[in-house]
């Protein structure tokens, strides 16, 4: 019976591959590992005191109030998600199909220089333009509209995450599909595919990985924001991470707000893990 | 000889070389005490205390250097000593109402009561303000104060209107009342509004349950819950039109800048926030920090507590108030820090219009933020 064969190690491979395995053990599984201990913590006299209570699970998954964020939470961020592939696809589209190698390149470009501002001075400047003596309702009221209600709103809210996320999915999408063989398109409208036909049966499915990676990537950014609902929603229904914050803000409670930070990493783990197999899930028959 | 004179200039001479090194190596000591004298005072507070325009002065003329680190909150500045080594802050700024958890937790030094000018304190409670003394020592000394009532935008509140708490109910103000993001002062104005007086704090579960429902009541007109800023902008470009849980010390810096808006304490009374100075345990600066505290309460000080860009408050002895009236009458009279004004801070305090602010007596800390909670989710 031939035996089989021993893996050897490739020490090469495992340089390079040491830096990022460590990084991530100390920066990130080590303090995920540091906030679950931590959700069992108790806080007395306004400091943390080691234990191993379910009191702060008990106490915050039995208030309707955390309830209420969480659904509040998700849907918010899952309306910025379908808003942000929306309105970033046609352009991504045009970008990928219709414009010039340079002029994708700058376009590229224009997304990506946003992120050299801060994300809460860009925030702060929807301020000026939403507001019910801002630029908008200035416009608008040269047609007899408004003035509209825009800040302290799910509307406000909205703008501040496609202000985060919406160059980010654009960028994604236009990569995604700017890879797609063209022939296979040509081939389609050939076969007499009509254009709405073409991308729905054709871009979409071979675009699909790229296109699920930014739908997640914004439900991400969008779930965890805290600076849009905030400041452009006025905290008119607290998002999560509005309700960590009103956590430690009051009496110190950094165990109930990890146990808030645990539901919302539990949750984001679902999302990305269940969208990344819908990526790469086979069509049924694909070999 | 010229020539020779400045040759020897550009080209000194040993001997020259040495008297220069040797007078420097002498001066040296001197210049280096000189620096090491000037004394890093660690301060706890909120924004503002010490900022140039406070401390500036007196750094200049006292060779101390104020090292600030700013909380938002009583709770978090408890969190924040008890994290800290004895010793850490050597000055602990803090609401009036958390002077005795301070004090019961060790983490503030006794004063000598000798040492401050007690008796030309404006009023009688600031002298023995609530759990400010300790079995007959004194623990911490009031600086300043300031009034929380009706905040409201002059071009849609009248006058009139802000006189009640009632006015947050108007129906024009749909969704234009905005709230200071900490339960503390708007729970504290309900309780006034339900007619609970001087027993604002001290609920018992029916008092306490009416404050939710009126609470509640007021849900559909607020149009959102702002930190310092948020509320700032909010009133600034007139988003919010009336403001629950702040006083003068925000609309008065939007005030002085031009725009419409006003504090008021309305028939059902205000609340009073009072910022008190305090000696850190173990600070080896005892004596910087008491002289500091001196400075603070004289009328120099007062004038630089009332006028501080940050937020303004009211003088606390009658030497500052004095003193703000002669230095910048202007400030004086917006505040209403003149004798005979019917909203003078310290009138209202003797009218029983104002009560200081204080943590709910019969229910916890965490009720009342818990209520809050659900009050925003509603």
């Amino acid at each position: 019976m031939p035996s089989k064969p021993r893996k050897n190690i490739d020490l090469y491979a495992l340089t390079w591959r040491l830096p990022i395995i460590i990084w991530q053990g100390i920066f990130f599984v080590g303090p995920v590992l540091f906030m679950l201990a931590m959700s069992f913590f108790l806080v007395v006299n306004y400091r943390m005191t080691e234990a191993f209570e379910f009191v702060n699970w008990t106490k915050m998954l039995s208030r309707g109030y955390f309830w209420d964020s969480y659904w509040y939470t998700i849907f918010i961020a899952s309306v910025s998600t379908i808003c942000a592939m929306c309105i970033a696809f046609p352009a991504a589209y045009a970008l990928a199909f219709r414009a010039s190698e340079s002029t994708r390149r700058w376009a590229i470009f224009l997304l990506i220089i946003p992120f050299f501002t801060s994300y809460l001075v860009r925030t702060f400047s929807w301020f000026v333009i939403l507001s019910k003596s801002g630029v908008l309702n200035g416009l608008l009221s040269n047609f007899g509209l408004g003035p509209y209600t825009m800040l302290n709103t799910n509307f406000g809210t909205l703008v501040g995450y496609m202000t985060l996320t919406l160059p980010l999915v654009v960028i994604l999408q236009t990569f995604s599909m700017a890879n797609i063989d063209k022939t296979l398109i040509e081939a389609a409208r050939n076969l007499g595919c009509k254009s709405f036909a073409v991308i729905w049966q054709v871009i979409i499915p071979l675009a699909k990985t790229g296109l699920i990676i930014a739908a997640i990537f914004c439900f991400i950014l969008s779930f965890g924001d805290f600076v849009a609902p905030f400041y452009l929603g006025g905290s008119q229904e607290p998002t999560l991470p509005i309700l960590i914050l009103d956590t430690t803000k009051s009496g110190q409670q950094w165990p109930r707000a990890a146990v808030v930070a645990i539901m919302m990493m539990g949750t984001l783990f679902v999302v990305a893990f269940g969208g990344i197999a819908l990526a790469y899930r086979k069509r049924k028959g694909a070999k | 000889m010229t020539v020779m004179k400045t040759i020897a200039a550009k080209h000194p001479t040993r001997r020259k070389l040495l008297k220069i090194g040797g007078a420097t190596a002498l001066t040296m000591p001197f210049v280096s005490r000189a620096w090491a004298q000037t004394t890093e005072i660690n301060m706890l507070a909120w924004y503002g205390h010490g900022e140039p325009d406070v401390v500036a002065e007196y750094e200049a003329n006292n060779n101390v250097k104020f090292v600030p680190k700013y909380y938002a909150g009583g709770d978090n500045m408890l969190a924040l000593i008890a994290q800290s080594p004895p010793g850490t802050y050597d000055i602990i700024v803090s609401d009036g109402e958390f002077v005795q958890q301070l004090n019961l937790a060790g983490y503030i030094e006794p004063l000598d009561a000798a040492d401050y000018p007690l008796d030309d304190m404006l009023h009688e409670d600031f002298k023995n303000f609530p759990g400010h003394w300790a079995d007959g020592e004194l623990y911490s000394m009031m600086v300043r104060g300031g009034h929380l009532g009706v905040s409201y935008n002059k071009n849609s509140v009248t006058a009139e209107e802000a006189k009640s708490y009632s006015c947050f109910w108007n129906p024009e103000l749909e969704g234009k009342v905005g709230h200071f993001d900490w339960h503390l002062p708007t729970l504290g104005m309900m309780s006034l509004y339900n007619g609970n007086d001087a027993a604002l704090w001290d609920l018992d579960d029916a008092q306490w349950a009416a404050v939710q429902e009126t609470t509640l009541g007021l849900r559909s007109q607020v149009g959102g819950f702002f930190d310092y800023g948020g509320t700032f902008n909010g009133l600034k470009n007139g988003e919010m039109q009336a403001m629950v849980g702040i006083g003068d010390w925000i609309t008065g810096v939007l005030e002085k800048d031009g725009a419409p808006v006003a504090s008021v304490i309305p028939d059902e009374g205000g609340i009073q926030f009072t910022e008190s100075y305090s000696i850190g345990k173990g600070s080896e600066k005892a004596d910087q920090v008491k002289h500091f505290i001196q400075y603070m309460l004289s009328p120099e000080g007062q004038v630089k507590s009332a006028q501080m860009v940050a937020y303004p408050g009211f003088c606390v002895t009658k030497g500052g108030r004095a003193a703000l009236i002669e230095a910048d009458l202007a400030e004086a009279t917006r505040s209403h820090q003149i004798n005979g004004d019917a909203q003078d801070p310290i009138t209202l305090i003797s009218e029983g219009r104002i009560h200081y602010r204080d943590i709910p007596r019969q229910q916890s800390l965490e009720d009342w933020n818990d209520f809050w909670s659900e009050y925003k989710n509603a």
